[in-house]
């Protein structure tokens, strides 16, 4: 129990506290107990580098939670239709996400490679016209993030709506089809809304993963084009240990923590509030 | 017997998963306005039944014909069935009406038609006050009469009850089963109800077909049921206690079982044996006749009891009889005690011959 | 409904019920193996399985080619002529800033950060998780609660905190430091894990054992232990992915490039920018780092998938 105690207390908590505090001061190259209000957070917010940042996540962040919620539910509901090979199309879902976001950022690199990828083949096809070269181009970067995103955890959302899906009474099935209600309006107008814990389950996970992309980008795309593709958790890390500026580190960690808070705010208040309500 | 104008008829119904047969050649025509129970152990086959006459499974081999249409491969809605589930199956984030009407306004029914038939359900069952509330907010009793409800407003002539009251506690059971004996009176549907409980069963049904391994063992009115089990198995899965079972070989005029001769009297055979064919002799605790009754029994002996049983309505004893334990139903009043001497009659016209090898009823 | 009467009627009289069937539908209701609704299901799940296997393929067909080949051809395409040259470049010779002794360093560091991390983190967590829920003393479960809201903070808020535990521990930048790191934080979901498994126990064993006179560590080791094999293997299945997969941690707690963990040198050999970037040696060298998690993958089946329905909750 001892050493549950100290990572709880001393490493989060303390850890959590520490960093907060710090990032009021004017910590630079080495932590400074120097007071210095808000300033650090000026800073942070009339930074460039720091507004892109937080707007590719936004960007990420929506596309990925519709996009994860909607493929891992669609192939759970597929897979769920008592087909052949469940197992095996089970198994090449989930394989991504037994890997890295290292492996998974450098292989999607690659395909996506624009003289010898994804582009190349489809223009050697015959397609000429063809163009998708997100990893160079600011306007979409984020979209080859998102492409290597999803491929890496939609399994994972899959495997949790297949369970929620498992887990419904099969009478309620039988009870449609007595009705006469078709698959699909029975998904949409039942099913779906009896797993909303399931839902409300892979939100959070899916949200709370968000706001910790940080590998992706650094094997993919480097934060680039340019500043095209920086997100939060980089920002950080350059602050902290590769700016030697630790107040903005700091600063901008504990602005993630806020988002993270906010996240989990609502879940809460939905997860535990309920109960009382039945 | 057979049956005018059949409401759901099962014509050589075959059903295998793989190399399993869970149906096999099975045959059953349900008349108009029956109340028909199936009955059996788990696994016997009478849910699969049940769901093959829904639609909700296909069989292999053989057809379901509901009110004079072939609608083997008809979907479940278009069959004029309502089915009523044992988990209930509402639909959770929808109000009690909301359910009753779902499927309605899916299919296109009028407004005005759907008010009216929810109106009427609701009326029969009692759940007017119930009908903005949610599934998860109503009590046990009260989510089967909603699901009841469900089956009710679809507006057909065949109701279909998959173990309805199994999920609730033993006094709403009664409660219910009264309740659907009382709604199936006034409403005069054709029901097909599966249960394994017997009580359910014997109190329900106009007829009982009762299922084992995917055959009907025997079809019969519960009266036949409980009175000429036609074969070993129907004899000792009904009736609780259950008959006592005695080797013997029938012999002229008597069964000779280990120690007694028991005269045969006026039991009506089937199809007599030659004498000396080795039978079996099933007989139920509550036909053992003791005091006052023992004057019309044909053949009386003495036993020693074992063990009493108080059970409150009546008294089970126990005791050592033909080189078997001996169950005898006595009445609540009954003074005994084990070691006591107790004279007891038996009247083999009021029991069960089989013969031993086929188990067929003699 | 009169010609099913006559049909009952003769049927009744000709022969026993059921030997004969009407005409029109009997049996199973055929169906056409290509019918609209099986075409969308398996079409649509065809194409999503194309977009999952797709890069594990490239990958494997790109490490099998020779530069020139890939140069000229199809990214797609599967190699005219199969080279295991960039395998071996990958493992002896790549390239991070001045060191060429390939990838095999960053395995053998990674393997020695594993090893250890995985022991003391099942361990830990075994001994934790039989404590919260059969022990219970006042204020565990408010550390517990705290280690599970701890789980969801950003690690970038905790981590300069623990450089300078590590710096005044003197282990900062060792493979020692980062062992702990990982120790710390595989915590909250391997105490979990434990937690719920041995709270499923039923507490008249616990009580039986007490009465006996066994003590804390005498029930630990004799009847919890022999009892949770299979929640080992899940966490031990967390633990090994994740730490394998690390590479904040690695890049963050480890000073020297000598000692980096492989996704971080990895990364360096692919993303350096200098010299002719060889796609053939890069790929070997991601499908080289990808192997021990996919090996568990395979191997495990359904123990993985239990697994991460547990281990969800660390993000």
């Amino acid at each position: 129990m001892l050493p549950l105690i100290f990572t709880a207390m001393v490493i989060f908590l303390g850890g959590t506290l520490w960093t907060v505090v710090y990032s009021f001061t004017k910590s630079g190259l080495l932590p400074r107990l120097t007071w210095d209000g808000l300033a650090q957070y000026e800073r942070l917010w009339s930074s460039r580098k720091w507004i892109v940042s937080i707007e590719n996540l936004a960007i990420y962040g929506v596309f990925s939670l519709i996009g994860t919620l909607v493929i891992g539910f669609t192939l759970a509901a597929l897979l769920d239709r008592k087909i052949r090979g469940e197992a095996v199309f089970r198994s090449i879902f989930l394989y991504p996400f037994a890997l890295s976001f290292i492996v998974t950022g450098l292989v999607w690199q690659w395909i996506l490679n624009p003289e010898l990828g994804l582009q190349s083949v489809m223009r050697d096809l015959g397609w000429q016209s063809f163009t998708f070269d997100p990893l160079n181009n600011p306007e979409i970067v984020m979209f080859g993030l998102l492409i290597a995103g999803l491929w890496q955890g939609t399994g994972l959302i899959m495997c949790i709506m297949l369970a929620g899906l498992r887990g419904i009474d099969e009478d309620i099935w039988k009870a449609a089809r007595v009705d006469g209600i078709g698959t699909v309006k029975t998904y949409i107008r039942i099913i779906i809304p009896m797993m909303r814990p399931v839902f409300v389950t892979s939100l959070v996970l899916i949200a709370a993963g968000i706001v910790k992309l940080y590998d992706l980008v650094v094997a993919q795309t480097s934060g680039g084009p340019g500043i095209s593709s920086e997100v939060p958790a980089k920002y950080v890390m350059t602050a902290m240990f590769g700016g030697q500026n630790l107040g903005q580190g700091f600063a901008a960690s504990t602005m993630m923590l806020v988002m993270v808070v906010i996240i989990l705010i609502p879940w809460a208040y939905l997860e535990f509030g309920d109960k009382k309500h039945g | 017997m057979t049956i005018q104008n059949p409401s759901v008829s099962i014509k050589s119904l075959d059903l295998s998963f793989g190399a399993v047969k869970v149906l096999q050649n099975l045959n059953l025509d349900i008349a108009d306005g029956e109340f028909l129970v199936l009955l059996g152990s788990s696994g016997c086959g009478k849910s699969t039944l049940l769901n093959v006459i829904a639609g909700l499974l296909e069989p292999t081999d053989g057809q379901i014909w509901i009110k004079g249409q072939n609608v083997t491969w008809a979907e479940p809605s278009e069959r004029g069935i309502g089915m009523v589930f044992q988990s209930y199956a509402l639909y959770p984030q929808m109000t009690v009406e909301g359910n009753l009407t779902f499927g309605l306004k899916n299919a296109k029914v009028p407004k005005d038609e759907i008010a009216k038939r929810v109106a009427r359900a609701a009326e029969v069952l009692q759940i007017e006050p119930l009908l903005k509330r949610k599934p998860g907010a109503l009590s046990g009793g009260q989510r089967q009469r909603v699901a009841i409800g469900r089956a009710l407003v679809r507006d057909v002539e065949v109701f279909l009850f998959d173990e309805p009251l199994s999920n609730l506690d033993a006094k709403l059971r009664a409660d219910l089963r009264v309740e659907l004996k009382r709604l199936h009176n006034s409403l005069q549907n054709t029901m097909i109800y599966v249960t394994h409980d017997q009580v359910e069963a014997m109190t329900l049904a106009d007829r009982i077909a009762i299922m084992k391994g995917g055959k009907i063992m025997q079809l019969g009115t519960p009266a036949e049921i409980y009175g000429q089990p036609q074969n070993l198995y129907v004899a000792d899965f009904i009736g609780s206690p259950s008959m006592t079972f005695f080797d013997g070989a029938v012999n002229g005029a008597t069964i000779d079982i280990p120690g007694h001769d028991l005269p045969l009297g006026r039991y009506a055979f089937k199809d007599r044996p030659v004498d000396g064919t080795p039978a079996i002799i099933g007989i139920r605790p509550e036909h053992v006749m003791t005091g006052d009754n023992l004057a019309s029994a044909p053949y009386k002996t003495e036993v020693t009891v074992d063990l009493v049983e108080p059970m409150g309505s009546d008294t089970l004893v126990y005791c050592e009889f033909g080189g078997q334990t001996f169950r005898i139903r006595m009445d609540g009043q009954a003074q005994v005690a084990k070691g006591d001497r107790l004279t007891i009659g038996i009247d083999p016209a009021a029991a069960s011959l089989f013969d031993k090898t086929t188990e067929v009823r003699l | 409904m009169a010609d099913l009467a006559m049909q009952n009627a003769t049927a009744a009289m000709t022969q026993p019920l059921g030997q004969t069937l009407a005409a029109g539908p009997r049996g199973r209701k055929p169906k056409k193996r290509l019918s609209r609704a099986n075409i969308i299901v398996y079409g649509t799940l065809f194409v999503m399985a194309m977009y999952y296997a797709l890069p594990l393929y490239v990958m494997i067909v790109t490490s099998l080619k020779g530069m020139p080949e890939i140069r000229m051809g199809n990214i797609f395409a599967p190699p005219l002529e199969i080279t295991f040259q960039p395998w071996v470049k990958a493992w002896q010779e790549a390239c991070t800033g001045i060191n060429c002794d390939g990838l095999s360093r960053g395995f053998w560091n990674s393997v020695r950060i594993l090893i250890p991390s995985v022991i003391l983190s099942v361990a830990i967590a075994s001994v934790n998780g039989y404590a919260l829920s059969m022990w219970k003393f006042k204020g565990s479960e408010v550390f517990f609660t705290i280690l599970m809201i701890g789980a969801f903070i950003p690690y970038q808020v905790m981590l300069y905190p623990i450089v300078i535990l590590l710096r005044e521990a003197g282990l900062y930048g060792s493979l020692t430091g980062l062992v702990l790191v990982h120790v710390a934080f595989g915590m909250p979901i391997n105490t979990l894990l434990f937690r719920n498994y041995f709270s499923s126990i039923p507490e008249e064993l616990f009580k039986a054992a007490r009465v006996d006179g066994a003590g804390f560590w005498a029930i630990f080791f004799k009847i919890i232990l022999p009892m949770s094999l299979p929640i080992c293997v899940v966490a031990l299945i967390i633990q090994v992915t994740g730490i394998w997969n690390d590479f904040l941690f690695g890049v963050t707690y480890i000073s020297s490039p000598d000692r980096y963990p492989m996704t971080v040198q990895l990364n360096n050999i692919v993303n350096s920018v200098q010299g002719v970037k060889e796609y053939n040696v890069n790929m070997a060298a991601t499908l080289l780092t990808g192997l021990v998690p996919l090996v568990i993958y395979f191997a495990s089946g359904k123990l993985f998938v239990r697994g991460i329905a547990a281990g969800a909750v660390k993000g």
